[in-house]
């Protein structure tokens, strides 16, 4: 295989791989920048995982699969809210016990349900979401170059995948183009503003955690019946934390998350790809170093070396009236 | 109709009373204010008048009461229904996303449809007819965080005139303001009083409430007490009203007696965090017994010298010697030990964490002191009784060291930071902005206490952008324009001559 191959094979492999972190990254980019704390992410994407495998075990369609998924994800977006929103409570802590319930319930569930140690049962291929051959790719193949970035890179993914890249354009618009987005931009920088002009604090994040949770959705059930035919334990394994990173990353816009997630996603197809394998003159380089690096590169960032990230100011506190 | 018999109301509050807690922050209110009158609001610190107007805008509920626009019972459950009975208000700390620009921030909430596109071509040509209308320029594509204070205020103004508001409420416009835009604001109003807006301005400056109003209403512990035509009142009566005493309006100081130097800068420049020069080669002596104000344009370098002399900030190069000693490098709390008390000029930023409780703020800074510990421990009887003690000197309102400091008013803020700092009993002292946002029976007991320092032998450095404040205490008067000291004058120099001083116009 020559360098090219490689180079397609792991250009391939870090799509496939970033279309979870792009999905979560994007419904954090829906909170926090209406000035919630959305470090549940990785709870969220879990249960969904979960739920959209159970719906498409049962059903044996991924549609419903992914709206079992997207249904869990904004009931978790809504209990986030509840805390946080309704009651005050503190973002995080109410964020980081969502993963903890989602971590626990996943796994009672499906030991209850399916007594295979926490996987669900085998979903059946009309249960999933499958790869689509784009036209031509077949004829493309023998072209140079381009050819087998189309077959291997473009074309052969599933629609889940071609929805996420969508997703990115749509989000830009969203939030800058229309009255939702100007507010809910609004809301994560001054609650106070917002609430003078005589629009619902509460509602706003709200409904910008609705879409977060629709978009988180999106990331599990992609994890479980895209990616994989089943559901395991802990699937998410740490995604949501990386799409967090990403986000950071990004400095919360949407076109960079996604330079961000393809970013990470290429890493950790490259840290696949060199597993067992050595460098010229490294020698072997350990795989948790390829693993660490989002987050090392995240620090580095939030150091200050790379410009400096200005999140929404209000991201994190409560709204409250009195002083 | 005769010019003495009442214009129609345009808003009536009936007997709004409200409690925060213990504290009853407005009691039985009754208020009538004109149709196209500016009615000023005046009272002391914590009289309630934010809080009566906040009930008005719809942000807190009244927990009784009626509230009438143009003879019509209204129930004004929050901002959205005041925008719709035609009610604007510029709040004392502004309302503004200032990542956004002035044209997102004015149609924040009246974007006039689901996709802004529709909206901003109608936005953009009503900014440029209130514009036209009322002389309110500002570039509708400026990011609000880049603009300066004056040009933010009209933004707020803006908002409301674009939701079209008939009724205009600003609470303490000019506290952040310089003298032209102060100027400026005030054209507007009339402008906007002129084409039958009504327009109720609170304010501690009696100066602008007999330059700018038609009716004022006096406000005091939660009561009104007095309403008044503007042309039929004095400012000593309206004083006597507010206090509930008579208040001198100018302390009264007698000569100076200076004597050792205490306190020199020489050579002192100081750069801000983007590199720029705002204190540029500044030299001058404060002696023992004597006040030095510094006059200047609030942003002329006054701030950065401030805190250069405190220890915030680091200078870029001359030096400070306090006692003849140079202190460069000597954190704050080494400068406190060696007799300096700063008063900040922001109470917000440096003077308090809001967070705290009363008593924990009123000796912030000097928690290490023995009288206040034990060893590594706290001895919290010893800081409430000290806090009590201040409480009762300086008339903080509410009285009560275990309330959170965020919930007193900003003058009772002031109030706290002003009498831990004095009653350290320190050697220097220096203040910046002493009385912003305070009433006027306590600018008259902070004045008192300042000139009391000063008489028992302290050296006093003053940054004040209020003139009157520097000429009233100040023995030697120091001119800052563009970081530089461009002259000195002494306390007698007229309001004219500094004013061009500080302009930068002559010397
Ligand atoms: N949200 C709140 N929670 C608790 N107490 C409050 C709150 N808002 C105001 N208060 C209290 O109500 C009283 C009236 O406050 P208000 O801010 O209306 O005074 P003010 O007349 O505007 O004073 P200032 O001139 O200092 O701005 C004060 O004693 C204040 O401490
Ligand atoms: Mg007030």
């Amino acid at each position: 295989m020559d360098y090219f191959d490689i180079f397609v094979s792991i250009l391939g492999s870090a799509i496939r791989l970033s279309i979870p972190l792009l999905f979560t990254a994007l419904a954090g980019l829906f909170s926090e920048r209406a000035g919630i704390f959305d470090i549940g992410l990785e709870g969220k994407m879990l249960a969904s995982a979960f739920a959209a495998a159970c719906v498409a075990y049962w059903t044996g369609n991924a549609w419903l699969g992914l709206l079992g998924g997207i249904g869990i994800s904004i009931v978790f977006s809504l209990m986030h809210g509840f805390a946080s929103i309704t009651n005050r409570g503190n973002q995080i802590v109410s964020g980081v016990a969502l993963n903890f319930v989602a971590a626990g319930l996943t796994i009672v569930l499906g030991q209850a349900w399916f007594r295979q140690g926490g996987r669900t049962g085998q979903v059946p291929p009309e249960g999933r979401f499958s790869s689509i051959i784009l036209p031509g790719a077949d004829m493309m193949r023998d072209v140079p170059i381009i050819g087998p970035l189309y077959a291997n890179v473009i074309s052969g993914n599933n629609i889940l995948t071609y929805i996420a890249f969508l997703m990115v354009p749509i989000s830009w618009w969203v939030l800058y183009r229309t009255r939702f987005g100007l507010r809910l931009r609004a809301v994560g920088e001054n609650p106070g503003a917002v609430d003078t002009a005589g629009i619902s604090v509460a509602w706003m994040r709200y409904r910008a955690l609705i879409v977060a949770g629709f978009l988180c959705g999106f990331a599990g059930t992609y994890l479980s019946i895209a990616q994989s035919a089943a559901f395991i334990n802990n699937m998410s394994a740490g995604k949501g934390y990386i799409a967090l990173a990403a986000l950071i990353f990004a400095k919360w816009k949407p076109v960079p998350v996604m330079l961000a997630c393809l970013l990470f996603g290429f890493l950790d197809a490259f840290a696949n790809f060199m597993q067992g394998k050595s460098l010229p003159l490294i020698g072997e380089v350990p795989v948790q170093i390829f693993q660490a690096l989002p987050y090392i590169l995240t620090c580095v960032l939030l150091a200050g070396f790379i410009g400096t990230a200005r999140p929404p100011k209000a991201g994190g506190v409560p709204y409250t009236k009195e002083r | 109709m005769s010019l003495d018999s009442p214009k129609e109301p345009a808003i009536e509050l009936v007997g709004i009373d409200k409690k925060f807690g213990t504290v009853h922050a407005n009691k039985n209110i009754n208020l009538t204010v004109a149709k196209g009158s500016i009615h000023g609001i005046i009272g002391e610190n914590g009289a309630g008048k934010s809080t009566l107007m906040s009930i008005l805008y719809g942000f807190y509920q009244a927990d009784h009461g009626e509230i009438r626009i143009s003879g019509k019972p209204v129930t004004i459950r929050d901002s959205q229904a005041a925008i719709a009975a035609g009610i604007g208000m510029v709040h004392q700390h502004f309302m503004l996303v200032e990542n956004f620009t002035v044209l997102e921030n004015v149609m924040l909430g009246a974007e006039g449809g689901q996709l802004l596109a529709k909206g901003v071509a109608s936005a953009r040509k009503e900014l440029k007819r209130l514009e036209d209308d009322y002389g309110l320029e500002v570039d509708p594509d400026s990011v609000i965080e880049e603009l300066p204070v004056g040009s933010q205020q009209r933004v707020e103004i803006l908002k409301a005139l674009y939701r079209g508001a008939e009724i205009l409420i600003l609470d303490e416009p000019t506290g952040v303001l310089t003298p032209p835009e102060a100027d400026h604001l005030f054209k507007v109003l009339r402008v906007l009083r002129d084409q039958g807006k009504t327009i109720i301005l609170i304010t501690h400056k009696l100066r602008e409430i007999m330059a700018i109003t038609d009716t004022v209403s006096v406000m005091r512990r939660g009561e009104m007490v007095a309403t008044r035509k503007t042309a039929e009142t004095t400012v000593e009566e309206l004083a006597e009203l507010m206090v509930g005493r008579r208040v001198l309006l100018r302390v009264e100081k007698g000569a100076a007696n200076p004597g050792a130097v205490l306190m020199s800068v020489r050579n002192l420049t100081v750069r801000d965090s983007r590199g720029v020069t705002m204190v540029d080669n500044v030299s001058f002596d404060v002696r023992a017994g004597e006040i030095v104000g510094i006059a200047g344009v609030a942003g002329n370098g006054q701030s950065e010298l401030l805190e250069a002399i405190a220890g915030i900030r680091k200078p870029s190069a001359g030096e400070i010697f306090i006692d003849g000693k140079p202190v460069a490098g000597v954190d704050p709390a080494g400068l406190r030990e060696l007799g300096l008390a700063h008063i900040p000029e922001d109470r917000h930023h440096m003077g308090l964490v809001l967070k705290f409780e009363e008593y924990e703020n009123s000796i912030l800074g000097y928690h290490r002191d023995a009288k206040y510990g034990r060893g590594p421990f706290l001895d919290l009887d010893a800081m409430r009784r000290d806090a009590e003690e201040k409480i009762g000197k300086y008339d903080i309102r509410p009285p009560n060291p275990r309330l959170r400091t965020a919930n007193f008013s900003g003058g009772n803020q002031q109030k706290i930071v002003v009498a831990r700092e004095i009653e350290r009993d320190p050697k220097m002292l220096i203040i910046g902005q002493p009385t912003r946002g305070v009433d006027i029976g306590a600018i008259e007991f902070i004045h008192k206490r300042i000139i009391e320092m000063r008489d028992a032998g302290k050296a006093v450095l003053l940054v004040s952008v209020e003139l009157d404040e520097i000429r009233s205490l100040s023995d030697r008067i120091l001119v800052m324009f563009a970081g530089k000291i461009v002259g000195e004058k002494s306390s007698e120099a007229g309001e004219q001559t500094l004013g061009l001083m500080m302009a930068g116009i002559a010397a």
